[in-house]
């Protein structure tokens, strides 16, 4: 009961015309750029976060934006998934095994729209999820202390790579990559300066924005570059009739215990760390499959394969805010850059949020509750809208993307020397990118390095120098078993998620080709 | 082979990273860390993981051709160029000479690529200077 009256207090919140403009403005940039390939949400989000800075948003509108767009792209990536057969971001991948085929059979508009109910559905769902589980991962999080956290750190830095890449090592030579990236600037303890090279703007360290706009959007337009000329899907929508644009109820009703079973499964997804959305939709769907795909009508058009992944990321992506909010450690790449936003705002989550920013934390819940209501009635009557915007093609949107990063980043700093910064960034993130490097545990990295430093020289403090204080209590060997556990096994086991969803792009970019 | 050369590089950065670390000044009051220790430990993880590449390569990922090569090293240049100019000729000149520029080398025909590297400036300008009212670099014509 507790619960539902802080929820009642976030609506309150959340209940300004500001608050809703912005929720309103977030849902649908989200939702546009969900549904243009090449912008997601991490990259999506990554663009806004300075924009939201300098335009001096306080805490809970800036997070009600950026959950938004964050949500918002969830919804809107499955638009050209299902229309052009090229997800509009990674969790939409799946969307296209179904969705694509039932577009060419003319139920497109079908398609979408229960596509539509499914996001809603798993989004819905999530955010009770949300509502219920954070608060109680505080009370766990209450018993942390320095050792544990530092522990915790290197669980989250352990299990990232685990379900995320296909080679352990890469995604270690990217996390200490990142933390060796936190450690240029002056030592927080003892004020002596580390790695900068007597050069003074490296002093305050290398702003994570900075990191973070490079990797995530620059990098991007790099990958254009070098793939300019290779056919885009710009165009192919309009050969695709939409048909009628509502669910039938028939239709919701054979779909609806898929639904449920995709919520479920996308939200425990999402809380596990390092997995998010794509995983939340892959494991809804192939699920799904071996459940009711009795007569093998998967992959050919079947609706319920386009409502279980749909439900499934969406679903994943509330999860995924449940340990970004409740312990500071965020479960997928978007959270990590959210969590980014609230590091620049000088909000550290975790228990002290719960306590001390309560009107952050139920304000954000609430805008989410009414957010999933704006794109429900923005996507579901207003697709025609966003399926034009796919007619702007990569070569004048991606200049666009690279300016918007300057602005933003030049407008939090004014300095030229951050803008050199990003564009090294930009290459490094496309350089790391062909070579199959992660790059969400960089950024990672460079969020959580000075934090996890931080406790790990507390706790020594504490135990005056005695390392032994970092296995001493039954809940930091149980993390550390996490940590170890979650590194090893996928070596062993071999990444065998994610081999098969890149064998599933495989066969599917071998049919549309 | 590619995994090979990431693998040495993420050697050669590790020991340079030790060596760096070493030469951190310590303060006469200390915690028992001390600002070395978490940097060396990074590194050494860094080093173990340049070595499992090493040892075991991934197979080398496909390159583009070397005019590509060199096309996205003039855009890395131009965006170098805007980022040292932008504070000398304003936001409006450079941005519309970059933005010409990217979408020129994406595929918009050259007449083409100065129409919307101006209207993208604009249209930037107008809304974040304008609209949302941030800061943007004055150039000598004050936009």
């Amino acid at each position: 009961m507790e619960i539902l009256a802080s929820l009642g207090d976030g609506f309150w919140i959340a209940l300004t015309w500001q608050n809703l403009l912005l929720a309103l403005i977030g849902c649908f940039l989200g939702t546009v750029m969900g549904a243009l390939p090449g912008l997601g949400p991490s990259n999506g989000v990554a663009i806004l976060i300075p924009l939201a800075f300098t335009m001096g948003l306080p805490a809970t509108p800036a997070m009600i934006l950026l959950v938004s767009v964050y949500f918002g792209a969830m919804y809107g990536g499955r638009i050209s998934s299902i229309l052009l057969n090229i997800p509009g971001d990674e969790p939409a991948m799946m969307t296209c095994l179904d969705g694509y085929p039932m577009a060419q059979q003319g139920r497109a508009g079908e398609a979408l729209a229960l596509s539509g109910v499914a996001s809603f559905v798993g989004a819905f769902l999530a955010i009770w999820g949300l509502a219920f589980l954070a608060p109680q991962l505080v009370k766990v999080a209450l018993l942390f202390g320095p050792a544990e956290y530092f522990a915790l750190y290197a669980m989250a830095f352990a299990t990232l790579g685990g379900i995320a890449s296909t080679n352990q090592a890469k995604a270690g030579f990217a996390a200490m990559l990142g933390l060796g990236i936190a450690m240029v600037g002056v030592d927080g303890q003892t004020g002596v300066p580390r790695f900068t090279f007597g050069e003074v703007h490296l002093y305050d360290g290398i702003d994570f924005l900075v990191a973070i706009v490079g990797l995530f959007a620059l990098s991007e337009v790099f990958i254009f570059l070098e793939h300019r000329g290779e056919g885009s899907g710009a165009g192919k929508a309009k050969e695709v009739g939409i048909g009628r644009i509502t669910p039938s109820f028939a239709l919701l009703k054979h779909c609806t215990p898929t639904m449920l079973r995709g919520s479920v499964l996308g939200f425990v997804a999402g809380v596990l760390p390092g997995a998010g959305a794509s995983l939340g939709s892959f494991l809804a769907y192939s699920t799904e499959k071996r459940l009711v795909d009795k007569k093998g009508t998967f992959g050919k058009g079947d609706p319920r394969g386009v409502a279980a992944p749909e439900t499934g990321n969406n679903a994943a992506a509330g999860g995924a805010l449940v340990p970004m909010l409740a312990l500071g450690v965020p479960g997928s790449g978007t959270t990590a850059v959210l969590l980014a936003m609230l590091l620049a705002l000088n909000i550290t989550p975790g228990p002290l949020l719960f306590q001390n920013n309560p009107d952050v934390v139920w304000g954000l819940i609430a805008a989410l509750f009414i957010g999933n209501f704006m794109l429900l009635a923005m996507n579901i009557p207003m697709v025609g809208l966003f399926v034009r915007v796919l007619m702007i093609p990569p070569r004048i949107l991606m200049p666009i993307v690279a300016m918007v990063s300057f602005v933003g980043i030049y407008g939090i700093s004014g300095s030229s020397f951050d803008l050199l910064v990003m564009v090294a960034f930009g290459v490094l993130g496309w350089g790391l990118r062909k070579l199959d490097v992660p790059l969400v545990p960089i950024i990672l990295g460079v969020l959580l390095g000075n934090q996890m430093e931080a406790n790990l020289r507390r706790a020594m403090t504490i135990s005056d120098g005695d390392w032994g204080i970092l296995v001493a209590s039954p809940l930091a060997i149980g993390l550390w078993t996490i940590a170890v556990l979650g590194f090893v096994l996928p070596i062993l086991v071999g990444g065998v998620l994610e081999r098969r969803m890149h064998m599933r792009r495989d066969e599917e970019s071998a049919i549309s080709d | 082979m590619n995994d090979r050369v990431l693998g040495g590089i993420g050697l050669a950065l590790a020991a340079f990273f030790i060596w760096q670390a070493t030469l951190i000044e310590l303060s006469f009051i200390s915690d028992p860390v001390g600002p070395r220790t978490f940097p060396i430990i990074i590194a050494v993880c860094l080093a173990l993981a340049s070595l499992a590449m090493l040892v075991k390569p991934d197979a080398a990922p496909h390159w583009p051709k070397a005019s590509r090569l060199f096309e996205i090293a003039v855009a890395a240049g131009v965006m170098v160029a805007y980022a040292i100019l932008l504070p000398d000729l304003g936001f409006v000149i450079t941005t519309a000479v970059a933005a010409a520029y990217l979408t020129w080398r994406l595929g918009t025909a050259p007449l083409w690529a100065i129409v919307a590297g101006l209207s993208t400036s604009l249209g930037i300008w107008v809304v974040f200077r304008l609209v949302l009212g941030l800061s943007l670099a004055r150039g000598p014509l004050g936009f």
